[in-house]
């Protein structure tokens, strides 16, 4: 033995920080609580899940060393497992609940890192049987998964260069890996108060236009509502999602989404006094662009198929609504768009793939990925003209960097991979257990949870649910909610020898 | 005066040559030969022994110098000699760099390495390039604040789009002033109303932007716009500064470097010029790329051999308008003798700067216009000048004299002048003043 099978990564460091933020999740657990005592529904589910979210914590803080230093390789293992362990105590209640779908454990780990990864994909059927405190449980652990989306992406992934995250609009360019504690304390605290505070004007626009005009959005919806929408997420205790209220609060969630997938460090920035970036910022131009391109082409289908009717307003509502949920990554629905003529639905397919902006809640691909993949595509056709120039891929008028650019093509690759991986393995289950369904919407089901949007086509349309696939495609699904929402690479270099040993 | 130059090369020796004859000159150079040589060839004092010293400074006189310019061919030396100098005595220090770093520091602050004036000989030659490729139908262009401000004048032919008319017409450009009009000869100065005819020479002050946009109108013919190609050779530098400026006159040059590093750093410093990472002296190269089509070709290689060697091709791909960078001087003429269009020689550019600064009186930049009837000033308002803390139109009316102030920087950006600008102590004024007016007007920059 010389030495090359001694671990490499301080894991304690991990440890450390994975039991804090267990024990963290205690003052979340508290709030759905609360809500039981005052509804006077069964506290025991929480209670259970406090309890383990203590003793799972202590137990790690107990084999964990603060002393120890937190560098990228202990980032990507605490970060990996924190998703994953806080999915775990999350379902919890639902298991200790016992009612419904959501009961068995496979299930219930399903519901509850669908939420944590803001993904919006339900296994619920029917949603009446389930206590209130139950469903604000799914809306705030949605909330939770978005908060720490926003830290991991602006503090932790945009340090270690994670799949090009490095290009995204920063404060100042600081660049100090080997201290990430630091970084990370002081980014969550900027991104906290502008998260909590978009969440409360989400709530209380709500609950005004509540008042005002649908009595269905009372309090209770207002705040589940709130937090899933700014989070990107999309649960809704509402069978009928968004589709259950009144128009004009369907156009007032359509704003709160697309602020929940711009860019939080550039809203840092605009609201700090200077505006003027975020005009000049081309993700967001971009991100911008592509949305108002595939609503436009929806609209123009929906109406030319007549499928809300032909009625104008409707027809533009619903165009708008459900790309933007889509494109959004939050997965919300004002109507059952898997019962869209095709054109449309192949159009929302597509906009699966795109994503929000860089550092905000948003899932999926995103959209600066795909600006600097498309700006180095072009490049390419000019070199073929011109072999000798060396032409620069710039966003925003700064250069990117060429291994930047070659991270964002293997990230692209990447991500093309594990989807057509897990859409076969759901085609092949569904065939193995003899469900009926189609390749588009094995396609569609596939994308929906890698990338963490939530409703797809077929039987997980909107209005449907993920209990009619089987049981093992679940469970595969869970574990690539995971992959997609942390960025794919913190959870995979842990299965590379190197990431151990050298 | 009494003037201790620093470094006897060519830039040393030219300025030596220049001031000998009205002024008492001390060179000092290392090199004890070198020193000794020229004592035969100029009327000047030489000195031999290091110029960043004390001693040898005591030794030349320092002390009760009135211009002291370090021009040796290491920035350094030049930067610390300045230093050393301010600490002898209070000359007016002149440091010449090659590096346009050391000038970016004394720009942010005057006071930096104690030198009064920072020549730097990469950006003055791009400067010059420039100039020469943009600005080929002006008379007549010198460099104000530091290159913030040019001044310029042009002929006006009777087929030109301006002819005809009135300034307020022609004057398109927020940061442009018309100073005046040169009508045969007499001198008109330009007012809002007044209506330009073929034949008149206009003097215009402003950013180097907007005299070049300004070119365009007057000569749209011999002017270069975006549609024209201009290649220029070489990522020295000399080309990197030329194709900068370029750039900020809306120009896009596109640039040929053979080292891959390098092509990458201009590229992405230069986002307007198109980088193209070869070896310049493959012909089949530049036929498939085009450059035998170019307008203007500037060499600006390390080297004067590839210089030599890339123009002399440049010129039988044929290619219109040649540029050559030439390190030694002596090699000038060879270049234009073999039809190179313009050969520009880094240290007479230089040379010529620093003259051009020491010569009147000092800190005083000064251009003479038509048989000196009127001249361009620079100065520096003192705190107690009259002309600070009042609109611009109350001091000029006091004047019994034609002065249109042209240009104003304040630390280090332009203020547009208009009749109510109030100006501030420490601006850059750059005014057109008749010739019998200047010793007046340039007196009221000083506090009374």
């Amino acid at each position: 033995m010389y030495g090359n099978t001694r671990i490499r990564v301080d894991w304690r460091a991990s440890a450390e920080l994975t039991g804090r933020v267990l024990l963290y999740l205690v003052a979340p657990l508290t709030f759905p609580l609360l809500i039981a005592l005052y509804f006077r529904e069964p506290v025991a589910p929480f209670l259970v899940a406090i309890a383990v979210a203590i003793g799972l914590g202590g137990l790690l803080r107990a084999l964990g060393d603060p002393e120890e230093n937190l560098g990228p390789r202990e980032a990507f293992l605490a970060v990996a497992v924190i998703w994953l362990l806080v999915a775990v105590v999350g379902a919890v209640p639902f298991v200790v609940a016992g009612v419904g779908t959501i009961a068995h454990p496979v299930n219930a780990l399903f519901e509850s890192m669908s939420g944590l990864t803001t993904t919006g994909a339900t296994v619920l059927v029917d949603f009446s049987i389930h206590d209130r405190s139950i469903m604000m449980w799914r809306q705030v652990i949605q909330w939770l998964g978005g908060l720490g989306i926003l830290i991991l992406a602006t503090a932790v992934l945009s340090e270690l260069g994670v799949g090009g995250a490095q290009l995204m609009e920063s404060e100042s360019q600081t660049r100090n890996v080997n201290k990430l504690t630091p970084h990370i304390a002081e980014t969550a605290r900027l991104i906290w108060g502008l998260y909590v505070g978009l969440t409360l004007l989400a709530a209380g626009v709500y609950l005004a236009l509540g008042l005002a005009f649908d009595p269905r959005m009372g309090p209770y919806n207002a705040i589940a509502h709130a937090f899933t929408s700014v989070a990107t997420a999309g649960f809704s205790p509402e069978p009928l999602s968004a589709g259950a209220f009144h128009p004009v609060i369907q156009w007032a969630i359509i704003p709160f989404m697309i602020l929940g997938s711009t860019s939080f460090v550039l809203m840092f920035v605009v609201l700090k006094g200077e505006p003027r970036r975020l005009l000049k910022n081309e993700e967001f131009r971009f991100y911008l662009g592509t949305l108002g391109l595939i609503t436009g082409a929806v609209a123009v289908v929906l109406l030319l198929t007549g499928e809300e009717g032909g009625a104008l307003e409707p027809t533009i509502r619903h165009a708008v609504f459900n790309v933007a949920s889509i494109v959004t990554t939050t997965g919300y629905a004002s109507t059952d768009f898997a019962l869209w003529a095709p054109a449309a639905t192949y159009l929302l397919f597509l906009a699966m793939f795109t994503g929000g902006m860089v550092g905000s809640t948003t899932c999926s691909i995103k959209s600066l990925r795909w600006l600097v993949a498309l700006k180095s595509l072009r490049r390419e056709l000019f070199t073929s003209v011109h072999p000798e120039a060396v032409r620069p891929v710039r966003v925003s008028g700064s250069p990117v960097d060429e291994d930047t650019i070659r991270d964002v093509y293997a990230y692209l690759l990447l991500s093309i991979v594990l989807f057509v991986g897990l859409a076969v393995v759901v085609a092949v289950d569904a065939a193995r257990v003899g469900m009926d369904l189609s390749a588009f919407e094995a396609m569609g089901a596939a994308a929906s949870t890698f990338l963490n949007i939530g409703p797809a086509f077929g039987e997980a349309g909107p209005y449907g649910t993920y209990a009619a696939f089987p049981m093992s495609t679940r469970g595969v699904m869970v574990v690539l909610m995971w992959i997609g929402r942390i960025e794919m690479i913190p959870v995979l270099v842990l299965f590379t020898k190197a990431f151990w040993t050298s | 005066m009494h003037a201790v130059i620093v470094g006897a090369g060519e830039v040393g020796t030219a300025i030596a040559a220049d001031l000998a004859p009205a002024h008492e000159v001390v060179i000092i150079d290392r090199d004890e030969s070198r020193a000794e040589e020229l004592t035969y060839e100029l009327d000047v004092l030489t000195l031999a022994g290091d110029g960043t010293t004390l001693e040898t400074q005591e030794e030349a006189n320092v002390m009760d110098t009135d211009m002291f310019i370090a021009c040796t061919e290491d920035d350094r030396t030049n930067l610390v000699a300045c230093g050393t100098a301010k600490t002898l005595g209070d000359p007016f220090t002149i440091a010449r760099t090659k590096q346009p770093d050391y000038l970016r520091v004394w720009e942010r602050d005057d006071s930096a390495y104690g030198a009064d004036f920072v020549v730097c000989t990469d950006l003055l030659t791009a400067e010059n390039i420039v100039r020469v490729i943009g600005l080929p139908a002006a008379i007549d262009v010198d460099p104000f604040a530091g290159g913030l401000v040019q001044m310029a004048e042009f002929e006006v032919a009777a087929g030109s789009p301006v002819a005809g008319q009135t300034v307020v017409e022609a004057d398109r450009f927020e940061s442009l002033t018309f100073a005046g009009i040169f009508r045969d000869d007499a001198l008109i100065l330009a007012r809002g109303d007044t209506r330009i005819r073929g034949g008149d020479r206009v003097v215009v002050i402003g950013s180097p932007e907007s005299v070049q946009a300004f070119a365009t109108d007057v000569a749209p013919e011999t002017t270069p716009d975006r549609a024209d190609e201009i290649v220029i050779v070489g990522g020295t530098e000399v080309g990197y500064q030329s194709a900068r400026l370029l750039e900020e006159r809306s120009l896009h040059p596109r640039m040929i470097e053979r080292d891959d590093e390098r092509s990458r750093f201009l590229a992405e410093n230069l986002p307007n010029t198109m980088v193209l990472a070869h070896d310049a002296t493959d012909t089949e190269f530049l036929v498939r790329e085009h450059v035998d089509e170019a307008d203007i070709v500037v060499a600006a290689l390390a080297t004067d051999e590839r210089n030599l060697l890339v123009s002399v091709l440049a010129k039988r791909l044929g290619v219109d308008r040649v540029i050559a960078v030439v390190d030694s001087a002596e090699y000038v003429t060879v270049f234009e003798e073999i039809g190179i269009d313009v050969a520009i020689n880094p240290r007479l550019v230089t040379a010529e700067e620093i003259t051009r600064f020491s010569h009147e009186s000092i800190a005083e930049n000064i251009s003479v216009l038509e048989n000196d009837r009127a001249e361009v000033v620079e100065m520096e308002l003192a705190a107690g000048s009259p002309l600070v803390g009042r609109p611009i139109q109350e001091s000029v009316a006091e004047l019994d004299s034609k002065v249109v102030i042209g240009a104003i920087t304040r630390d280090r950006s332009h203020v547009t002048p208009r009749g109510d600008t109030v100006l501030q102590a420490g601006d850059h004024v750059v005014a057109f003043v008749e010739t019998p007016f200047v010793g007046e007007f340039t007196a009221m920059s000083a506090a009374i």
